[in-house]
């Protein structure tokens, strides 16, 4: 164990990677032995006000994991709790922010983390009914283990109607998705939960008023629900202690690009950037870092220095001009050329374009031509402002963040390595990375 | 949504607004117009072509105006720098893969794309790289479509699901593969399906007859009502160098709001039709020889004048009330009531008893608010499609609907009872309905109708459609066609009213063609003069007429009575006859086989003309062009027959002193329900059955219902259009 690694011995796994220690830390027995479902079993027999829960969550400063940063807590105080229509809880698993790979760990190994959750969820909301939508291509191994911790919580006693005896109802299923990336906005889900294609509403109304069905429902990320039960088992102060202001408690971080042992890691919030990477067995063949995306591809990208004196929060990724986003980095080094990337990207996106609105549905196809031709060496140095103009005008005009999403790459891009493209244009599609590295590139 | 109202500021300006209500409703009202594609005041929000984004104060970004709630003090910019650059930047990415040849799109000229790029769009295109191609999809002989042009906005989409019911359109694919398209390769059949033309802002969707056949900007427009049913549509016609080339609607909120029916859009191809007669014909020896008009206006007078009481008149429904007029005069003239338009009508027993005029007892647009209704004897969609789409309104908001018909037909909503009866037992089963509604209301059974009631055997499915009646308190009782061709309408109006009085409901009846109304106002019926004043002795009816010749008969407004009478046994009636003069814009076959003088006259859009529809509103229009060829307007020749009959007070200088005419009698003449005691009881039903032969109803296509659509070449080429008349 390094010294780092030892520094940070006592504050890794403290949350919903605590089982991880454990045998087979996805079944029932193992998390009972953490003290799992206590929270959820207190609440059946005391049944306390559900509004203190919901004070409890906030009181935490828990945010949303899926990216946008929301109050947990909040969100759920949206939900008209004392409505009696039929109400919904849906937890986003649909997990496709590329770079992110913490959900499907937390399915995979501590299922019953988010079934706890849910069911506090549910309580705190006065909802009976949940789902979990999982995208398509986790049916190998998260789906399954998560469905056989369902299936041991029914088993248990742990859910249904009544629940031993408490009058509690709560019932949880899992859909699994068909494997669209725009079905992880909420309101595309919610669309594809319906059986119909994903294509985001537009808000307002927001789901606590009009969601699933037209019913209020909430949706949350996974790692924001899994988050849940252990914060009320330690304690809302506990959790807001863990990280810095605006960023309580702890992320798992997902590292990858180049990094010699890519891997999650669950630390508190504010961990420092450049402590991440060391733990991430630090850069491949000790290359030097060019630039980061630290969460997930829809965030703007920094360049390595900066990222390398950022902690990563809430705050400071947003003061180095990025957002935190899914917690997911890729990592790139000196041998990165900046315009395959971009193109890469923006490939990505408008692949991944739900269609229905038209400056996302033509644009992304456009910024990607641009850059096709770019690569190509068929493009004319304006066409650089051109790229830059039509992302500027995607930015801010769609029905969801998608289209936010892949204008803001190429701005950062365009902001920092400019002179990478300019280059390319110059010289017939040659990239100034392959040259300037020569042999050592290819 | 509130009658309350939100002050809000637009562009510097003071708007009110009703509260909830999106800020694009707002701004349209006050005149302050903002840029759109997808929104469309009759559809859903779908705020997905981006081009109405305007800046809200306070707002991050720019909102869209289709679907951003009004906020009280809220601050809407819809020509700031930031509003006018988003829309340019949306007006920039729709044009980048629509192909720019407006010159050779049939959308040009009346383009809402090619209309606000000139507003928000550049002189040159940045766009360097391949456009996206579609592929054409086939809905139809109705709809053409060129799909490259599609703009997404989903319009077509959204109609089809939300006010035709049918989800044949969708969303296929994603990004900028995304297409709109039918699932399955099905063709789009539905009888409002054209409104997509309309609905569609760019060239993608157009109308398949009329494509690539003018041009907006060198046409005329003509306001023009249709003559197909009793609901009345207003419709333009747009003609160029005199020829109409194509129907489209004519917003009215209280009649078809911005719909139309494919029957009103499509039928004008028949006026072009080549059975269009544009020549007096008369026949010499046998064969057909043209005449002109002195000489055959002659023949007809003298012929009339020879037999005059012993004359008939057949007058078509959808003939406009001046010419409906004219011929119940010219009848009266000749010292005869034997003048009928109920030419598919079979029972007459309690025709005295006729309300003023065969309505729906209610204004049309009321229908939106039924809470209960029932309709009996009516294939709803085919007879009257924009008040189906009424009722398809009214269901999705909560009414109950139950229908009493022969057979199951399709509707697009949901049917709280349905209670199928042959024409056999259908008066029985309507019987049984009286009676359980009696129960329900515990009101009594009226004397005149307790034999029949007494002799019912009411069932569940009787009382699920009293339920369904008694739901609310908008409720109505309706017959349709289906019943007034049926050998027992006496009986199923008697027992319908009586329900409607017990049930608390508005009671009607959807009479056939245009001015089923009219007609009665018009005196074209044998038992009533104009206004509805009763004839000293009533005439013989279409039924009598065609069943026992007379000596003379007048056809009028195109009828062709195999079809228009559905009597397939007229034609040896006619062949006992001395004299048959029709007075028709077409000549078929059967015409020709049966009559001696042909007349050519102007169809309803080649005629100045009134119909009134079944909520009693007169509505003229002036025409939209001159009759073809030697034809003349339908009023004009039966002026110049009164004239040369010599019969009085027949100096007509124009329609409209015909109409001011008939105005005048009408007027102080209150509409009233049915108010008769007619019988009904199992002997008498029982005899009216053996009278009529085997108890059977015809229930004919909706492109067969006139002359006019029967000659709409597109409309035949539809499914409906190739259908059968059904027996039941």
């Amino acid at each position: 164990m390094s010294d780092l690694e030892a520094k940070y011995a006592d504050k890794m796994n403290l949350l919903v990677f605590e089982p991880l220690k454990l045998e087979r830390s996805w079944t029932l027995p193992a998390y009972r032995s953490i003290g799992g479902y206590d929270v959820w079993e207190k609440l059946l027999t005391e049944k306390p006000d559900r509004g203190s829960i919901i004070e409890q969550v906030k009181a935490s400063g828990l945010r949303g994991r899926g990216g946008a940063g929301f109050p947990t807590g909040t969100k759920w105080s949206f939900m008209p709790r004392n409505s009696p229509v039929q109400k919904y809880l849906v937890c986003n698993s649909d997990e496709s922010e590329p770079g992110t790979c913490h959900d499907r760990d937390i399915l995979r190994f501590n299922p019953h983390a988010l079934i706890e959750g849910l069911a506090i969820a549910g309580y705190a909301t006065n909802t009976t009914v949940a789902y979990n939508y999982i995208r398509g291509e986790f049916l190998g191994e998260p789906a399954p283990r998560f469905e056989a911790a369902l299936r041991e919580a029914y088993e248990a006693g742990l859910l249904g109607k009544n629940i031993r005896g408490s009058g509690v109802d709560f019932d949880l299923y899992t859909f699994i998705g068909a494997g669209a990336y725009i079905c992880g906005e909420e309101t595309g889900l919610l669309e594809s939960l319906e059986g119909k294609p994903g294509k985001p509403r537009f808000k307002p109304p927001f789901p606590a008023n009009f969601g699933l069905y037209g019913a209020p429902t909430t949706v949350n990320n996974t790692l924001s629900f899994a988050s849940v039960p252990t914060i009320l088992r330690k304690g809302p102060a506990w959790f807001a202690s863990l990280g810095p202001a605006n960023s309580a408690g702890t992320m798992i971080f997902s590292f990858s690009g180049h990094v010699a042992k890519p891997r999650n890691l669950e630390l508190p919030l504010g961990t420092p950037f450049a402590d991440l990477l060391e733990l991430n067995g630090g850069m491949l063949r000790g290359a030097k870092l060019k630039a980061v995306i630290p969460g997930g591809v829809s965030v703007p990208v920094v360049p390595g220095d900066i990222m390398m004196k950022t902690n990563m929060d809430y705050d400071s990724v947003k003061a180095a001009g990025s957002a935190l986003g899914t917690g997911a980095a890729i990592i790139m080094d000196e041998t990165t050329c900046m315009v395959r990337v971009l193109e890469r990207i923006s490939r990505f996106y408008k692949s991944e374009s739900c269609g229905q609105c038209t400056p996302c549905r033509e644009g992304t196809g456009w910024m990607n031509r641009l850059l096709q031709r770019m690569l190509a060496g068929e493009a004319r140095r304006e066409e650089l402002g051109l790229l830059l103009d039509v992302a500027n005008r995607i930015e801010g005009h769609t029905i969801c963040a998608f289209g936010d999403a892949s204008a803001w790459p190429v701005q950062s891009f365009l902001k920092h390595y400019r002179h990478e493209f300019e280059y390319m244009i110059d010289h017939g599609g040659r990239s100034l990375v392959t040259e300037q590295l020569g042999a050592r590139a290819a | 949504m509130t009658d309350e109202v939100v002050n809000i500021e637009v562009d510097g300006v003071p708007v009110q607004a009703k509260k909830g209500e999106m800020i694009i409703r707002a701004t349209d009202r006050a005149g302050l117009y903002v840029p759109r594609f997808c929104f469309h005041e009759k559809l859903s929000v779908a705020a997905n072509c981006r081009m109405c984004l305007v800046e809200v104060e306070k707002a991050p970004k720019p909102q869209p105006a289709c679907a951003t709630p009004v906020a009280p003090g809220m601050k809407v910019f819809t020509k700031s720098p930031r509003a006018i650059g988003a829309q340019r930047a949306v007006m920039e990415f729709l044009l980048i893969n629509h192909p720019l040849d407006c010159p050779i799109c049939d959308q040009g000229g009346e383009c809402e794309l090619q209309d606000l790029a000139v507003g928000f769009g550049r002189d040159a295109s940045r766009y360097n790289e391949r456009k996206r191609v579609v592929q054409d999809e086939n809905l139809g002989p109705l709809i053409a479509t060129d799909m490259t042009r599609c703009i997404h906005c989903t319009r077509c989409i959204r109609f089809t699901e939300e006010v035709a019911g049918i989800q044949e359109l969708g969303m296929i694919g994603r990004g900028e593969h995304m297409k709109v398209r039918t699932y399955i390769e099905s063709v789009v059949n539905h009888e409002l399906a054209g409104n997509v033309i309309d609905l569609c802002p760019v060239g993608a969707l157009v109308s398949k007859p009329y494509r690539f056949s003018a041009r907006a900007w060198e046409m005329t427009s003509a306001p023009l009502v249709s003559p197909h049913d009793a609901v009345g549509t207003n419709l333009y016609g747009h003609v160029l160098r005199g020829r109409l080339m194509r129907v489209v609607p004519r917003a009215n909120e209280a009649i078809n709001e911005a719909w139309i029916a494919d029957r009103d859009r499509f039928s004008y191809e028949g006026v072009y039709s080549a059975d269009r007669l544009e020549q007096p014909l008369v026949r010499r020896a046998g064969e057909w020889v043209e005449s002109d008009w002195e000489g055959a206006l002659m023949q007809v007078a003298q012929g009339l004048k020879a037999r005059a009481a012993d004359s008939g008149f057949l007058v078509s429904g959808s003939a406009t009330l001046e010419e409906l007029y004219l011929a119940a005069r010219l009848a009266r003239g000749l010292g005869t009531h034997n003048i009928d338009h109920r030419l598919r009508q079979r029972d007459f027993r309690d025709q005295s008893s006729d309300p003023l005029f065969p309505g729906l007892g209610m204004p049309i647009a009321a229908t939106d608010d039924l809470t209960g209704l029932l309709v009996i004897g009516s294939n709803l969609r085919r007879e009257v499609p924009i008040l189906a789409h009424r009722v398809r309104k009214a269901a999705r908001r909560g009414a109950q609907v139950a229908l009493l018909n022969p057979a199951h037909f399709s509707y697009q909503f949901p049917v709280a009872a349905y209670l199928t009866s042959a024409p056999r037992t259908l008066a029985g089963d309507l019987a049984a309905v009286l009676a359980a509604a009696a129960e329900a209301a515990a009101r009594p059974v009226p004397a005149h109708l307790l034999a029949a009631t007494q002799a019912a055997r009411v069932g569940e499915e009787h009382r699920a459609v009293v339920r369904a009646l008694l739901s609310g308190e908008k409720r109505a009782v309706w017959l349709g066609a289906l019943a007034t061709r049926h050998p027992q309408f006496a009986d199923l109006r008697a027992l319908a009213a009586a329900l409607a009085e017990i049930a608390g409901a508005s009671w009607g009846v959807l009479a056939e063609g245009g001015n089923g109304a009219g007609a009665y106002l018009a005196g074209a019926v044998p038992h009533r003069e104009a206004g509805g004043k009763a004839a000293a002795a009533a005439g013989l009816t279409a039924r009598d007429m065609l069943q026992r010749p007379l000596r003379a008969y007048v056809l009028f407004g195109g009828v062709e009575p195999s079809v228009d009478a559905l009597d397939p046994d007229s034609a040896s009636v006619f062949a006992r006859t001395e004299l048959v003069v029709a007075i028709t814009p077409f000549v078929s076959e059967e015409v020709k086989r049966i009559a001696h003088v042909l007349l050519p006259i102007g169809t309803f859009a080649e005629t100045s003309g009134s119909y009134v529809n079944c909520e009693g509103l007169w509505q003229s229009h002036g025409g939209a062009t001159a009759p073809l060829g030697a034809a003349r307007p339908g009023w004009k020749v039966l002026r110049v027959l009164g004239n040369l009959l010599g019969l009085p007070g027949f100096d007509y200088q124009s329609s409209e002193e015909v109409r001011d005419e008939l105005r005048a009698l009408c007027a102080g003449v209150s509409p009233q329900g049915y108010r008769g005691t007619h019988a009904v009881t199992p002997a008498g039903a029982a005899s009216a059955a053996a009278a009529a032969g085997e108890v059977r109803v015809v229930d004919l296509p909706m492109y067969q219902i006139d002359a006019l659509v029967r000659r709409a070449p597109s409309l035949q080429k539809t499914r409906e259009g190739r259908a059968p008349a059904t027996t039941y």
